[in-house]
């Protein structure tokens, strides 16, 4: 069932066009992801959907409801968690919880209680009577996504949950998105880590100048590509210092193209199956050995580059983990 | 009953994280304070003091609200946590309302600074405490929204600050409180037929020394035109540029 269907959704800021009448829809209990580079339109198109922006176009339904004109009502079953920590400074963490509770008219027992639950489930019941502004940044990241929760929200918008954290955190964080995947809640995040989206959305969109280049579950977008075949083979010598060896398997495969590395392997790519056993038989021939072939599977990034053909430097690399 | 709630602990917050702040209590009665001091000793004697009281009032109220109320506003802007209450399942209606409160009550509790002063010194009896209280409140309702109307104007919570005093002053001057409204150059009159204040001004003089250049069932009615007229204005324009 589609629990979030937007059609034509337009935003201009004055002469600027960020989101140029996208259309996607996400079904019930999946994670949906937005991913694109700065500036692509994701936080713009959130913030349409959850009524901190209004539109220049377009359809919103969410759960059935108009989310344009009854958005109060549509607020009642959102979480919304942002790209920046929001929580007051001042207050802390338990009170930050309680005050978000209450302003979906939650009583002081039931609040008190699920700021506790929440507080524990995050690993923050130490922190709990410390003022937000003393919180690392993960835990504020924590705390801003458990404050999203406070009130069972049936649907999650996560703006870019990870930007900016340590790798222990950003772990941590991911384990609970799929956990709150587990827990039945339909989840739309936006990010610009490629590796982060194809681990743990069940579809993805790319967007890129406020359009919605391709949408699609990571099988279904890897197949949307050409199909390329690449064997990495480490060789014994370099093949660069041998002549001709290259043009040779070249001419003799004729599907397969040979990019030489560093001095010792080389890359093999082919639109087709790779003729494994004669490549190797052929180098063999030429006194060259072979120590290892290793197949390089197609990544994400390859096909979000192709599609987009957008330079991937411009997405933010995934942090080392 | 759940929007009573989310009222309610909007306002609580507010009273808790700013109006209860040190820096600010001192504010609210530092200021009026020392502007009675130093008319005590220009002028001291008895009608002086009963004199100056409903200025001192309507000052007071005026520097708890107008820029309390802009200033945190603007903050809560900046730190996006006034997303949050954008977000909830509350009407803006009841938002603006349950954000001014605080401001208010603030307001309010800071025009009887100068009156509890005022009691050890003079004898007060004379003085319509209910036309005084209702003066008192629509002053403080007319600041704050004035303060809002100054938040929703402005990014950076020092132009708030700015706004707010120019806001501030020139209403303090032409109200009718230190240059009665007939001495006033004839251009400035109209600017003062304008403000707000100069009504609630008149409501207070007319409650605390029985002289007022209004009938105060105008001025009452004028003061709450004032009132709708701007909380539609904070209404709309909060929902112009706040939603964006
Ligand atoms: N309030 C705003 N006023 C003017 N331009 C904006 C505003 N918010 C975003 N933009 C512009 O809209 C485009 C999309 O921004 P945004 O939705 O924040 O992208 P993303 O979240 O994908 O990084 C950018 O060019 C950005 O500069
Ligand atoms: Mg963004």
């Amino acid at each position: 069932m589609e629990i979030v269907k937007v059609t034509n959704l337009k935003k201009a800021y004055g002469n600027l066009q960020a989101v140029k009448g996208i259309s996607f829809s996400i079904k019930q209990g999946e994670i949906f992801g937005l991913l694109g580079p700065n500036g692509a339109g994701k936080t713009s198109t959130i913030n349409m959907l959850i009524g901190l922006s209004r539109p220049s176009g377009g359809n919103i339904m969410i759960d059935g409801m108009d989310a344009i004109k009854d958005i109060k009502k549509v607020q009642r079953i959102i979480g919304v968690i942002p790209d920046e920590n929001n929580l007051y400074g001042e207050m802390s963490g338990f009170d930050n919880l309680c005050f978000c509770a209450s302003l979906y008219g939650i009583g002081k027992k039931e609040r008190e209680r699920r700021a506790m639950e929440l507080l524990k489930q995050f690993g923050l019941t130490d922190a709990a009577k410390r003022p937000f502004r003393t919180y690392s940044k993960g835990m504020k990241r924590r705390l801003t996504i458990a404050a999203g929760l406070i009130h069972d929200p049936k649907i999650l918008f996560l703006d870019e949950p990870t930007t900016g954290i340590d790798v222990e955190s950003t772990r941590q964080i991911r384990d609970l998105i799929l956990s709150l995947k587990k827990q039945g809640r339909t989840i739309l995040m936006t990010t610009h880590y490629i590796e982060e989206a194809e681990r743990i959305c069940d579809r993805i969109a790319f967007i890129v100048n406020g359009e919605i280049v391709k949408v699609g579950t990571v099988a279904e977008l890897m197949e949307s590509v050409e199909k390329e075949y690449k064997i990495k083979l480490q060789l014994g010598s370099n093949i660069k210092e041998l002549k001709g060896v290259r043009e040779e398997l070249e001419r003799n495969f004729l599907n397969c193209k040979i990019e030489v590395l560093e001095q010792n392997s080389c890359i093999i790519v082919s639109k087709g199956p790779i003729p494994l056993s004669p490549i190797l038989q052929m180098l063999d021939s030429q006194g060259i050995s072979v120590f290892e072939a290793k197949a390089i599977k197609p990544s994400l990034e390859d096909v979000f580059v192709r599609i987009t053909g957008i330079d991937v430097s411009k997405l933010e690399k995934e942090k080392v983990s | 009953m759940e929007t009573l709630i989310a009222f309610w602990n909007i306002l609580k917050k507010d009273i808790k994280n700013y109006y209860l702040k040190p820096p600010n209590i001192s504010w609210g009665i530092i200021f009026p304070l020392s502007w009675t001091l130093m008319q005590l000793i220009r002028s001291p004697g008895d009608v002086g003091i009963v004199e100056l009281l409903p200025g001192l009032m309507a000052m007071s109220i005026l520097f708890g609200t107008t820029s309390m109320l802009a200033v945190t506003i603007t903050f809560e802007k900046r730190s996006k946590s006034f997303d949050r209450l954008l977000l909830a399942p509350i009407s803006i209606s009841i938002l603006v309302s349950a954000k001014i409160l605080g401001a208010i009550l603030f307001g309010i509790v800071n025009a009887f600074v100068p009156v509890i002063f005022a009691a050890f010194l003079v004898d007060l009896r004379g003085v319509s405490w209910g036309i005084a209280l209702v003066a008192v409140v629509l002053i403080a309702i007319t600041s704050a929204l004035l303060g809002l109307l100054v938040a929703v104007s402005v990014r950076e919570v020092f132009e708030a600050q700015t706004l707010s005093n120019f806001f501030r002053f020139p209403m303090l001057f032409l109200c009718g409180l230190f240059i009665p409204i007939d001495k006033l150059p004839a251009i400035l009159k109209p600017i003062s037929f304008c403000l707000p204040l100069t009504y609630g001004a008149d409501m207070l003089n007319s409650a605390i020394i029985h002289s007022s250049s209004f009938n105060i069932l105008l001025s009452f009615a004028i003061m709450l035109l004032f009132i709708i007229v701007l909380f539609y204005l904070c209404k709309r324009n909060i929902e112009k540029k706040w939603i964006l």
